[in-house]
């Protein structure tokens, strides 16, 4: 079976899709910008870069699909439909933002959504995406989950068991390696043993490769596992090669690589730029078009910085409180 | 064994006595003393209660002394006349215990000796029932009250079953009986023992009936006195409006030992035979699900706003079934005074020194009363 | 009301919550047993037994054999339990913890509170501990005190078959994650336990035994110990209340004040190691809100200091005994501050 082409989706969805990087973009450097102006609180771990992955699966799902995602999950949650606003809140810690400011950049969450979480500890998201795929397929919804993990999570056993669990228990389950070359200040060139795909065929899985710059191919590569997955046909695994524009965490001098590599990546290798070429060489959308949705991501984004730091802290009485259910 | 010399044993309450503690005797050795007189006080794991002695003549030896704890069917004490020799006594109490001791290791080897309860299925629910005890004369059923069970006699069933079967059974909803009723008033408890004892095959029996149960009792003997040969009601509902809301109230909401205490204590005009097994024992069967929802809707039912919703009193009073109302005067779930409605056809017994449980707290003078109004 | 074994109240509580409730399935390694194997179907239920009998009547769907692999189906349970199931997995010995802690105490116990409130995860984790089986260093600990120190987590220590089926039933019908502790050494115990389904409330001690002269608060199969010098002791005068925390969070800290300050002296019987353990928490907690009422020192009886030891001559002197647990009782009995100053 053929999956769709990225290149046949309607104009209303390339629009969808190119909103949602720009939120990424937008929505990544301002929290740089702010983060560096000393008005956040904590660690940050930013997605810029990396858009075309988040938005090419995503795209493919719905609130009944759900997804883990990793400490540098804010892409993850945006394109998964989180609400920015409330995100951006999240992120200054206040009352209102998305989870109350109890969890912060590292744990996002919406389950409503199916955004089961950014997560801080690398590759704790398989196995709970294991377990997802598990409830989709008991309860008979149609559903599919999707892992994803960078090239660090890649190497933990959480991750290798579950593509084991999800093989043997046939789930309809995605792992997606998010490969931006740098585990924190380590190359995947030397953490990782193997290959990824050749660890998809370990475990009887299908793997593909993809250019995670490239929207299109992202897209294609997912439509293909997803449409496995929702089709009973079990675990697949994509491999995407992307690159983060900022450093580990927020505060990374970024001293394991070189800024030649960097300006090279952002000027040869940038999702956005590679997509609205695409677009408007194509005839798809034309830039004018494009240059509208830019302009209302930044506003939103502006307004989202705008709002938080004018939202309150949570009282003291909020300590205490969302432990148990009952207790 | 000679019946100029009587043994006094340890008494078997309840499906799961195995032995009573002995916490204080009411005789000196050497007195003389009648049948029934109040003998020894024996706590067991559900209750303390007194004991009596079971026959008459001089207290000849106290074989155990209060704190001591013994198996059932120990000996406790001997009765004899004055003129047996204390050599007779002596080889008596010896046999005596050499048999007990075989007695103790078959018990050990046989591990459940004695009745348990059985279950019938009925129209898709199940009813608990424990039978006891043969005989010619006709069958008594037992039937308890609200939140009880079938061990609600125990003080009664193994004596009534010396001469006739006894049969106590649990009210739909209630003890091992499915926790589902098919409507919650007492005309359907009727029917459903009714059934019951159709399905037993007891087409004529003696009925004695706890509280509630009582009022599932005269029912029943209302709509077929054909089937009834007597009816003892003990400290029944149906005769009054008075109900003590907060105990009901209380019973049903109690989830902790200590909660429940002070409630259950109330049953009792001695409050100190309330113990941590009897407690335990509700709170057992309060925690199984759908219990507490099933005793609220019945309760809403039968004691509507606060009141006593059914009144058998002008009913029972054209009966032609012998009838007899036992009550404790100080009964402080259902006054005493209720046990004067059916004065003009029913023999009426108030007890004093006991509550609402009076069949447990007067258990040797409420079992002669159902055996001398069940005489056939 | 029938005599029930620990093994087979667990398992009837299983199979209850199942029939009453389509999202509870069970999964763990061996849990039906012969997986793709040759043999018989339902080979095993589990190491010990305690799930036979379940898959004919669940079906695998629902019944889940698993990979060697604690940190992936534990996880599994976890998030399969934040979309939608009530899954009850077993973690074979509570000792495999170490290959799969993160999913339990950073996923599970947080996912609620990190996410402000709006996540529910009906996980419950069955898990054997405790030592008595000759079963060495890494199949016999307690280390239920690593999972009471989490907060967002709930720990149950059932101390006998009925007090396993009615913590089981509550469990599975918690909507936060339950780690429920079974011991080994337990599962052939038998009592009398109810064919209806019930529950057991959490945080709410059980007093297995009510005495004037020393509180032994205790918990899992150290209730049974205790009763047992308990019920000695009765007959030398020495009456005691055996308080059984049957959870150690939600822990019941108002009935252990309570019977601390109404006998004065409390023995502690705890059969794991004793650094940062329920035995210390729970003398803190007494010498916190009840230091006026004592009238001698708390006496904790815990293992030692030291990892379970193998040879049998080794490990029965390791695990508290009814013995150790009658010195500790006479002990605070005995002891007078006068005689001290």
């Amino acid at each position: 079976m053929m999956s769709p082409s990225g290149m046949q989706l309607p104009r209303e969805e390339l629009v969808r899709a190119y909103r949602m990087m720009c939120d990424i973009r937008h929505f990544e450097d301002s929290v740089h910008d702010e983060f560096a102006a000393g008005s956040i609180p904590g660690f940050v771990h930013l997605y810029a870069g990396e858009e075309a992955s988040a938005v090419g699966f995503m795209m493919h799902l719905n609130d009944a699909d759900r997804i883990a995602s990793t400490h540098r999950g804010h892409g993850h949650c945006i394109a998964k439909g989180c609400d920015v606003k409330a995100m951006m809140k999240e992120i200054y810690g206040r009352a209102d933002g998305l989870c109350g400011g109890k969890g912060g950049s590292m744990h996002i969450a919406d389950l409503t959504k199916g955004m089961m979480g950014a997560n801080g500890i690398v590759g704790g998201g398989p196995p709970l995406i294991c377990g997802a795929a598990l409830s989709a397929k008991t309860l008979k919804t149609g559903g599919v989950a999707v892992a994803f993990v960078g090239d660090g999570g890649s190497n933990q056993g959480t991750t290798l068991e579950s593509y084991n669990l999800a093989k043997v228990w046939n789930l309809p389950a995605i792992f997606v390696v998010e490969d931006n070359r740098y585990a924190e200040s380590t190359a995947s060139a030397w953490s990782v043993g193997g290959s990824q795909l050749k660890r998809a065929e370990g475990f009887g899985m299908p793997g593909r490769k993809v250019d995670g710059h490239d929207f299109f191919d992202v897209y294609d590569a997912a439509a293909e596992a997803i449409g496995r997955a929702r089709n009973g046909e079990g675990p697949s695994l994509v491999h995407v090669e992307t690159y983060r524009y900022y450093g580990h965490f927020e505060g990374d001098a970024i001293t394991y690589r070189t800024p030649e590599e960097e300006e090279q990546m952002k000027t040869q290798k940038d999702c956005l730029k590679i997509f609205s070429q695409r677009v408007t060489e194509t005839g798809l959308l034309d830039a004018s078009a494009l240059e509208e949705v830019e302009a209302e991501s930044r506003s939103l984004i502006e307004q989202a910085v705008a709002e938080a730091k004018a939202a309150p802290a949570p009282g003291p009485d909020k300590l205490l409180t969302d432990v148990y259910v009952s207790y | 064994m000679s019946e100029r010399i009587r043994a006094i044993m340890m008494p078997k309450w309840g499906l799961s006595m195995t032995e009573g503690l002995v916490t204080a005797w009411h005789l000196d050795e050497g007195s003389v003393v009648e049948k029934g007189a109040d003998a020894v006080d024996i706590e067991t794991e559900k209750i303390t209660n007194l004991f009596e002695s079971p026959a008459g003549g001089v207290l000849r030896r106290r074989l155990v002394e209060p704190g001591d704890t013994v198996p059932v069917g120990a000996l406790l004490g001997v009765l004899a006349d004055a003129e047996v020799s204390d050599e007779e006594i002596d080889a008596f109490v010896e046999r005596f215990n050499a048999e007990f001791a075989n007695t103790l290791a078959a018990r050990a080897e046989a591990a459940d000796a004695g009745p348990q309860p059985e279950t019938l299925e009925i129209g898709g629910h199940k009813m608990r029932y424990l039978q006891m005890g043969e005989g010619e004369l006709l069958p008594l059923v037992l039937i308890h009250g609200f939140g009880g069970d079938l061990n609600n006699w125990l003080f009664n069933q193994p004596v009534l079953a010396e001469r006739r079967p006894v049969v106590a059974l649990d009210l739909p909803g209630h003890g091992g009986s499915s926790k589902s009723m098919r409507a919650f008033d007492i005309d359907s408890l009727a029917r459903a023992v009714g059934e019951f004892l159709d399905a037993l095959d007891l087409p004529l029996t003696h009925l004695a009936g706890h509280s509630l149960g009582g009022a599932v009792s005269a029912r029943l003997a209302l709509t077929r006195a054909d089937r009834v040969r007597s009816l003892t009601l003990i400290a029944s509902v149906g005769l009054g409006a008075d109900i003590n809301m907060d105990f009901i109230r209380g019973f049903i909401g109690a989830k902790r030992r200590k909660d429940l205490k002070p409630v259950v204590e109330q049953l009792f005009a001695d409050p100190s035979l309330v113990n941590r097994e009897l407690l335990d024992d509700l709170l057992k069967f309060k925690r199984l699900d759908g219990v507490e929802a099933l005793l609220t809707r019945l309760a809403d039912t039968v004691f509507a706003d606060g009141a006593q919703a059914v009144t058998l009193r002008d009913d029972l009073l054209g009966l032609d079934v012998a009838t007899q109302v036992v009550w404790g005067a100080e009964d402080q779930m259902i006054p005493a005074a209720h046990a004067k409605a059916l004065s003009e056809t029913a023999k009426v017994h108030v007890l004093e020194g006991a509550g609402h449980m009076v069949h447990m707290e007067k258990a040797s003078e409420v079992n002669a009363m159902i055996e001398t109004l069940a005489i056939d | 009301m029938s005599k029930k074994t620990y093994r087979q109240a667990i398992n009837e509580a299983l199979a209850q919550e199942m029939r009453r409730d389509p999202t509870v399935i069970f999964m763990g390694e061996d849990n039906v047993g012969g997986m793709g194997a040759p043999g018989e179907d339902d080979a095993w239920g589990g190491v010990l037994g305690v799930t036979k009998g379940l898959m004919p009547e669940f079906g695998r769907e629902r019944c889940l054999d698993t990979p060697i692999s604690e940190s992936a189906f534990i996880g599994a349970a976890v998030g399969a339990a934040a979309t939608g199931l009530r899954p009850v997995a077993e973690l074979m010995f509570v000792d495999f913890m170490g290959v799969c802690f993160d999913q339990i105490f950073n996923q599970a116990a947080k996912f609620r509170y990190m996410f402000g409130g709006k996540a529910v995860t009906p996980v419950v984790i069955r898990t054997m501990y405790g030592a008595g089986f000759r079963a060495a260093s890494q199949h016999s600990q307690c280390l239920y005190p690593l999972f009471t120190h989490i907060p967002g987590l709930k720990v149950v220590m059932p101390s006998s078959p009925y007090e396993a089926k009615g913590l089981l039933t509550q469990a599975i019908r918690d909507d936060d994650p339950v780690i429920f502790f079974e011991h080994k050494v337990l599962y052939d115990d038998e009592e009398e336990v109810p064919d209806d389904p019930y529950t057991l409330p959490f945080g709410e001690a059980n007093l297995t035994r009510e005495g004037d002269d020393v509180a032994i608060v205790t918990l899992g199969r150290m209730v049974k110990l205790s009763n047992e010098v308990a019920d000695k002791l009765e007959g030398d005068g020495i009456s005691c209340t055996v308080v059984d925390l049957r959870t150690t969070s939600p822990l019941d800290e108002d009935t252990i004040i309570e019977c601390a300050e109404e006998t004065g002296r409390v023995v502690v019987v705890d059969e794991a190691n004793p650094r940062c353990s329920m035995a210390t928490d729970i003398s803190a907690l007494i010498t916190q809100n009840a230091f006026g009422a004592l009238k001698s020192p708390i006496k904790m009886v815990t293992a030692p200091h030291t990892p379970p030891p193998f040879a049998p001559e080794l490990e029965d002197i390791y695990i508290p005994t009814p013995a150790k647990i009658e010195a500790a009782v006479r002990e605070v009995v005995a002891y007078s501050r006068e005689v001290v100053a």
